[in-house]
């Protein structure tokens, strides 16, 4: 178990600081966040909704999380194509989960940023006040919705496999999951069928272990335990898949084809 | 001229063809019409959530107007940068076709392109927001944003351009559509952005466009929107000259500098 730990552990440092430096993740979790920040703090206040401030900001920052996992979990497995390194990773002694694991973690972990970004951004130039009810809950889901994002991009990068045009389709889900998680709106808003959908993505329990833990709304603690039990969901799901997507791709011959 | 001539749609549509990176139906339809499907929806409830006064029209008009520039912009950097990417620039510049009619003919498919997104988002609007424009107003209104879709043409074309000499040309487009949604009155008014930032609004295309677009579908004569659909337009025939321009010039630099194939 220990070897699998420091594998997970060592190759999310380095995907982490690969990312940091790329300019693609720079867009994605600073400049993006950024702009859609500014969007809703404008409309807020012209709403004269002063006091949401720290709920866009929030959402903004938990928008961009999303985006860098999408696009970075969704593409991970095609740019290792792409590169060559695919039939590497597969063929390495460590189940591919594990080696896969760090590289979508580091795409939640990196899209952290956005949530620094947003609120820092907030701060200086529209007055967010950055007053945490539950600040020790806040430290807790912060991690717990980080972690459960890289969980889902887990499940995502494993049945993205399925489909050679994975941009495109990390290109559809970016606005529907901001749409139907609630990121800057609440999703009492939208249809009553959204809502069971909602329950299964990551990102609005994760929404909703932030704002409850800043904001002192609701029960702090459930949303983290959602966080939790769906991100197990996650990566029992991706295991499955991937032990058999990756079975099928070695019976076919197609690992390395683009 | 023949060959100017068939060298502006046959190499512009040819060229559209090669370097158009969503081209396949499988990634032309969630691109081009999952997306702004869903960006639509996305600021409709947003708009409704902050309470800003404004109806939902006024977000349908704004993002079905701006998702032009999924098109427009994303497409015309392709159009020109991707040569480089792919490796095909070399050849092309030691052609001797008219420079003009290579770099001007990109932008046709393009702006066709941008006007079909364009149409997408205002059917989203009619379908699922309860979105009706008079039908009186519909000849006016595909007026504006085939102008709206010319000017963000030629916007790309300038970042295009830089993608000649530039590696992260992806980067910059993206940047430039994500503020575009900021600072093109949008979502966000422009009286609302503070005056230095509805300045620079006003320098981009899509500004003077979709408040035309705004006040047709609100019933107002085109007569009445003149100035602004010629507002949108004047900026458009700029960043075109900009655009051809900076290509020539960046075209001499990436040959100065032996980068015409790196990436």
């Amino acid at each position: 178990m220990t070897p699998y730990l420091r594998i997970v552990w060592v190759g999310l440092g380095l995907r982490v600081k690969e990312f940091t430096v790329s300019r693609w993740f720079l867009l994605m979790c600073v400049l993006q966040p950024v702009i859609f920040a500014s969007i809703a703090f404008y409309l807020f206040q012209a709403g004269g909704r002063s006091g949401t401030l720290l709920y866009a900001a929030l959402g903004a920052g938990m928008m961009g999380i999303w985006s860098s996992t999408l696009f970075g979990s969704g593409g991970a497995l095609q740019w290792n194509r792409w590169q060559g390194t695919l039939e590497l990773l597969v063929g390495s002694p460590p189940p591919f989960i594990v080696v896969l694991l760090p590289l979508t973690l580091a795409t939640s972990v990196t899209g952290g940023y956005a949530l620094i970004a947003t609120l820092v951004w907030g701060r200086v130039f529209f007055g967010v006040p950055l007053h945490f009810a539950h600040p020790l809950a806040f430290a807790v889901a912060v991690p717990a919705a980080v972690v459960a994002l890289g969980l889902m991009g887990l499940l995502m990068a494993s049945s993205f496999v399925l489909y050679r045009h994975a941009n495109a389709l990390s290109n559809l889900l970016e606005y529907p999951v901001w749409v139907a998680t609630g990121l800057l709106f609440p999703i009492a808003l939208l249809p009553g069928w959204v809502r069971p959908i909602s329950w299964l993505l990551a990102p609005s329990w994760g929404i909703a272990a932030i704002r409850d833990a800043a904001l002192g709304h609701g029960a702090v603690w459930f949303p983290i335990a959602m966080c939790a039990a769906v991100g197990l969901a996650y990566l029992l799901l991706a295991a499955f898949f991937l032990q058999t997507f990756e079975r099928a791709a070695r019976a076919r011959a197609t690992l390395s084809l683009t | 001229m023949a060959s100017n001539v068939r060298i502006f749609f046959v190499g512009g549509l040819i060229s559209f063809r090669a370097l158009f990176n969503w081209i396949k139906p499988s990634l032309y339809i969630p691109t081009m019409f999952g997306s702004p499907l869903f960006q639509i929806f996305f600021f409709v409830y947003l708009g409704r959530y902050a309470h800003t006064g404004q109806s939902d029209a006024f977000f349908i008009v704004g993002n079905a107007v701006q998702v032009c520039a999924m098109s427009s912009v994303y497409g015309m950097t392709m159009a020109v940068a991707n040569e480089r990417q792919f490796g095909t620039l070399g050849p092309l510049l030691a052609s001797p076709a008219n420079r003009m009619a290579v770099f001007l003919g990109r932008g046709v498919p393009v702006l066709a392109n941008g006007l079909v997104v364009s149409l997408f988002g205002f059917l989203v609007g009619v379908v699922f927001l309860h979105f009706r424009p008079a039908p009186s107003t519909l000849p006016a209104l595909t007026l504006v944003v085939c102008v709206t879709a010319l000017a963000c043409t030629t916007f790309g074309m300038v970042l295009g351009s830089i993608g000649l000499y530039g590696k992260d040309f992806f980067f910059i487009a993206n940047l430039a559509y994500f503020l575009m949604l900021l600072l093109c009155g949008v979502n966000v008014p422009l009286e609302v952005l503070p005056g230095w930032l509805s300045a620079i609004g006003r320098c981009l295309p899509l500004t003077h466009g979709i408040m035309a677009a705004r006040r047709i579908a609100a019933g107002t004569h085109l007569s009445s929107v003149s100035g602004l659909v010629l507002t949108e337009f004047g900026p458009g025939a700029a960043y075109a000259a900009a655009g051809y321009a900076l290509f020539r010039v960046l075209e001499g630099a990436s040959r100065r500098r032996a980068v015409l194939d790196t990436f």
